[in-house]
């Protein structure tokens, strides 16, 4: 919401998002998450702080974790995007909502999705993360809610649950 | 039908599912058709007179709609407790940030850029920014006296006890301002037409409250006002009170222009503008035996209330019962007031009122220990309430506490006696210096006094043709387990598989007024109610000849389905009957505040670096007893949760004011605890239970905010030797303290040099 686009100024930007290409015009200042939230009604990523402290917004560009109210989207051109809504096929999808249910990882919810696909982000580098790995890996991503303890066991959990798979 | 045993176990969090998949919708997700944005024009000044709204040139001012006070159709206020506060400001402003007009247009650029645009002439007022200040009454901004409540405790002879004292310890300590930070910022969506009247939409925690405000602004009968809660990112008190100004707003917007409005703040509006905790300063002077026993004392309580009087008269109640603690006090006098200053109105925030007098009691009984010569652990000991003893207020404890047990506990689960003794053996040497300090606390749950009287709280239950039944309460789900907790209460009642029980989204055209969702409430009252509905259904069914006392899962859906084929719904409620032995007096302020308390023993283990003068949490243990645990996994995050918010309470969270104005209203500046700041938070819990309850089960939420902030700052003391009397404890603050320090004893060792 930061430029005021004016018609002239826009830009056709294409990406693919969450498996799909897409193709629309937009300001290129626009951020990414209001395109994702208002244009392509993907609201599952949530908008906290809209200074890359909190990670609500986090998804991921390009297999990178990024804080996607600090995209301006003409930067997600040719980029491939995934948000919560595309990782319900992920292998780690299941194992990460069962643990996070489990270990009571998820309060009011609304760091939840970006809490998600940090973790995704960290166990595909590092499959059998140390409490160590987990505390970092999911360090720009706040929560108010659980004080974090409950989040580490679920993810340190949902790391063994893939391995015994 | 055998019993399930629900209560007691962890099942999931009913919510859960949408939550992990991204498919939860919180305000902000939902769109309406033909729907404006609305945003707020505040004012830039701490207090005067507006003299002039204008508006700017380059913007098509047509294409907006512009709702001013005079487009209030009601009372000009939002209805409360004493209907002080504004909706819009008219003549005066009284802090900075307050709403002085709204706006509202279909592109969120371009109402920006129009807000922007306005601007405001003021005649400047004298403003004050203290608690001091407004003591002073130089200037007089609220009332008579900048004072909007008073209470005073008195219970013995307090004036009594100084000649009988060997020692009176006097202390003062202070706590700062503190922003809940839920992570979802606040929102409404609100809609109108003349037929029905307001519909609103949005994040709070108390939709009659809502519903009351709207009520009050727009002169509308109850029937055409709707408040619906939407999932709800956060609350921890922040989406009390704040959430009427904004329904108000939201409405005002959309009865002006005729399509629906949505305002949601973004994090800058929301810090600046909206509530957070009181600040306040506490003076202790204590009489005290040789053996380290209270004889009495005097509390003096203050707290900050910001411009108007909103919630202020309820925080300073809490602060003000909750001011001697979990200790005998066999004389006392408390006298507590809430001030006006012109800053934005403080409000509920977790514990409110018990984690600032608690800071001071608990710093203060460290102090009592070293001025008597025995250790913290003993002098807690020697002053722990018994059963049978009374409170500040002279309510029996009744319950069958045994602190001196739970004490032992938490330092046997610490490692308390070896730590002590590592830490003094290791801080000889090197620049990190190790310390170990204890906090012991109570904290009592519902509304104080006759509060849960007045609420007369009213529960549904209703049993569907299939048998499965959904649970009926304006209490809100905003993370803490309401739906979960409520549901496993109305499962067991009724011998349901958990699945069977549902719970209505909070709207008020469907769920009677079960009271507000705060005070540790909702579990132990709002719990039995629901306990007591849905027997209720089970008696309907009984009395109707279609279900016999002991009955299988089939006979009760058996028989949902002929009594709702022959009489229709099958609706069950419940009403608050306040329990028989409770007495409370207003005047007095004595008598049973609470209902039932929760107790606790917390002990924190910190690192001071005395290189870069940061605090490290390195442990930390919470024990608590309260009552009967309805769900073990959700009543621990409720813990883990608090504590950590407590820590950045200590540590970390520091609210930055100028004239009135939140000056690092953003997360980049205002720090709260990431995932890498915090220790291990070790959670236990005892049950005694308690015959209030649903279960025995006593409220938990608040209760971890109150003890780790004097825990830690103990812990600092016993690292560091210097006394910290006021939170948040920042590096720089230890920097100067140290600095002084060292500054004191050098000049203390060359005038014993000289001498």
């Amino acid at each position: 919401m930061n430029p005021s686009p004016e018609a002239s100024t826009n830009c056709v930007v294409s990406f693919t998002i969450n498996g799909e290409a897409r193709k629309l015009v937009a300001h290129p200042m626009e951020r990414l998450l209001d395109v994702l939230r208002n244009n392509l009604g993907l609201t599952g990523t949530k908008e906290g702080c809209g200074e890359g402290e909190c990670g609500s917004c986090s998804i991921l560009l390009d297999g990178m974790l990024v804080n996607s109210c600090l995209v301006p989207v003409a930067q997600a051109n040719g980029a491939s995007i995934v948000t919560i809504e595309g990782m319900s096929a992920h292998p780690l999808m299941k194992p990460l909502q069962e643990s996070l249910l489990e270990y009571g990882g998820a309060q009011c919810g609304i760091c939840t999705p970006g809490m998600i696909l940090a973790a995704v982000h960290l166990l595909e580098k590092k499959p059998q993360p140390t409490p160590t790995d987990i505390r970092e890996g999911l360090a720009g991503n706040l929560c108010r809610c659980t004080g974090y303890m409950q989040i580490f066991e679920a993810v340190a959990k949902a790391a063994c649950r893939r391995v015994a798979k | 039908m055998t019993i399930s045993h629900i209560v007691g176990a962890s099942v999931p969090r009913k919510e859960g599912w949408d939550k992990v998949t991204g498919a939860a919708r919180y305000v902000d997700d939902m769109v309406l058709p033909g729907m404006l944005h609305g945003a707020t024009v505040r004012s830039t000044i701490a207090r005067g007179k507006i003299k002039q709204i204008n508006f700017g040139p380059g913007v098509d001012w047509s294409e907006y709609v512009v709702v001013t006070a005079k487009d209030i159709p009601g009372k000009n206020c939002i209805a409360l407790i004493l209907d002080d506060q504004p909706c819009l400001a008219s003549e005066f402003v009284n802090h900075p940030e307050e709403p002085i007009l709204l706006l509202a247009h279909a592109d969120r650029h371009k109402l920006r850029k129009a807000a922007e645009a306005v601007s405001i002439e003021y005649e400047p007022l004298p403003a004050i920014h203290s608690i001091e200040e407004s003591e002073r009454q130089s200037t007089i901004i609220w009332g008579s006296d900048n004072t909007f409540k008073t209470f005073l405790v008195e219970k013995g002879d307090v004036d009594g006890v100084w000649k009988e004292a060997t020692h009176i310890v006097e202390g003062e300590y202070f706590t700062g301002a503190q922003e809940q930070l839920y992570i979802e910022n606040n929102g409404m969506i609100a809609a109108f037409d003349p037929e029905n009247g307001v519909t609103v939409w949005g994040s709070l925690q108390c939709p009659y409250y809502v519903h009351k405000a709207l009520m009050a602004l727009f002169a509308l009968p109850e029937e055409k006002v709707r408040v619906v809660q939407m999932e709800t990112g956060g609350a921890f008190g922040g989406k009390e009170e704040y959430p009427s100004m904004i329904a108000g707003h939201a409405a005002l917007l959309a009865m002006k222009s005729g399509r629906p409005v949505k305002i949601v703040y973004d994090r800058m509006e929301d810090m600046a503008a909206t509530t957070k905790r009181h600040p306040s300063r506490t003076r202790h002077r204590t009489a005290v035996g040789k053996d380290g026993k209270i004889l009495g004392g005097e509390i003096e309580f203050t707290i900050d209330g910001g411009a108007y009087a909103t919630l202020s008269s309820v925080v300073l109640s809490r602060g003000t019962i909750h001011a001697g603690g979990p200790y005998y006090w066999p004389s006392v006098r408390i006298r507590t007031k809430a001030v006006a200053t012109n800053t934005p109105p403080h409000g509920a925030f977790r514990g409110f009122g018990a984690p600032q007098s608690l800071f001071a009691l608990e710093r203060q009984m460290d102090r009592i220990a070293q001025v008597v010569g025995i250790s913290p652990v003993e002098i807690r000991r020697r002053n722990f309430l018994r059963p049978g003893q009374t409170t500040t207020t002279e309510q029996t404890v009744r319950e069958n506490i045994d602190l001196d047990r739970l004490l032992s506990r938490a330092l046997e689960i610490s490692d308390y006696a070896g730590k002590k003794k590592r830490f003094a053996e290791e801080n000889k040497l090197g620049a990190r210096k190790k310390g170990i300090g204890i906090a012991s606390f109570l904290h009592g749950a519902g509304f104080t006094g006759s509060g849960e009287r007045y609420l007369n709280s009213l529960v549904g239950a209703e049993a569907n043709a299939n048998g499965t039944v959904r649970v009926l309460v304006s209490s809100a789900e905003f993370g803490q387990g309401t739906n979960t907790v409520l549901c496993q209460i109305a499962a067991e009642a009724l011998g349901l598989p958990y699945e069977d029980v549902s719970i209505a989204q909070p709207d008020t055209t469907v769920v009677p007024n079960s009271g507000p969702t705060v005070a540790s409430r909702t579990a132990m009252i709002v719990g039995k109610l629901v306990q007591s509905a849905a027997k209720g259904i089970a008696e309907t069914l009984t009395k109707t000849g279609l279900l016999r006392g002991d009955y299988t899962l089939e006979q009760f859906r058996a028989g949902c389905r002929e009594y709702v084929a022959a009489h229709g719904a099958l609706k069950s409620y419940a009403r608050y009957e306040a329990p028989p032995d409770v007495f409370w007096d207003d005047e007095k302020y004595r008598g049973e505040a609470y209902a039932a308390f929760a107790w606790a023993v917390y002990i924190a283990e910190v690192t001071v670096d005395l290189t870069t003068y940061s605090v490290t949490v390195d442990d930390f243990v919470a024990l608590q007893e309260v009552g009967k645990v309805i769900n073990p996994v959700l009543a621990e995050g409720q813990i883990t949760g608090g504590v950590a918010q407590a820590i950045g309470f200590a540590l970390y969270e520091k609210v930055v004011w100028q004239d009135g104005r939140m000056m690092n209203n953003q997360m980049t500046n205002y720090i709260m605890p990431a995932s890498v700041d915090l220790p291990p938070i070790r959670v236990f819990f005892e049950e005694h239970g308690n015959v209030h309850g649903a279960h025995g089960a006593k409220g938990i939420g608040e209760l971890p905010m109150d003890g780790p902030a004097p825990a830690i700052v103990n812990a600092v003391e016993d690292a560091t030797g210097v006394r910290f009397c006021s939170i948040p404890l920042l590096p720089e603050d230890l920097f100067e303290a140290l600095r002084d320090e060292a500054a004191d004893h050098d000049a203390v060792t060359s005038t014993r040099g000289i001498a």
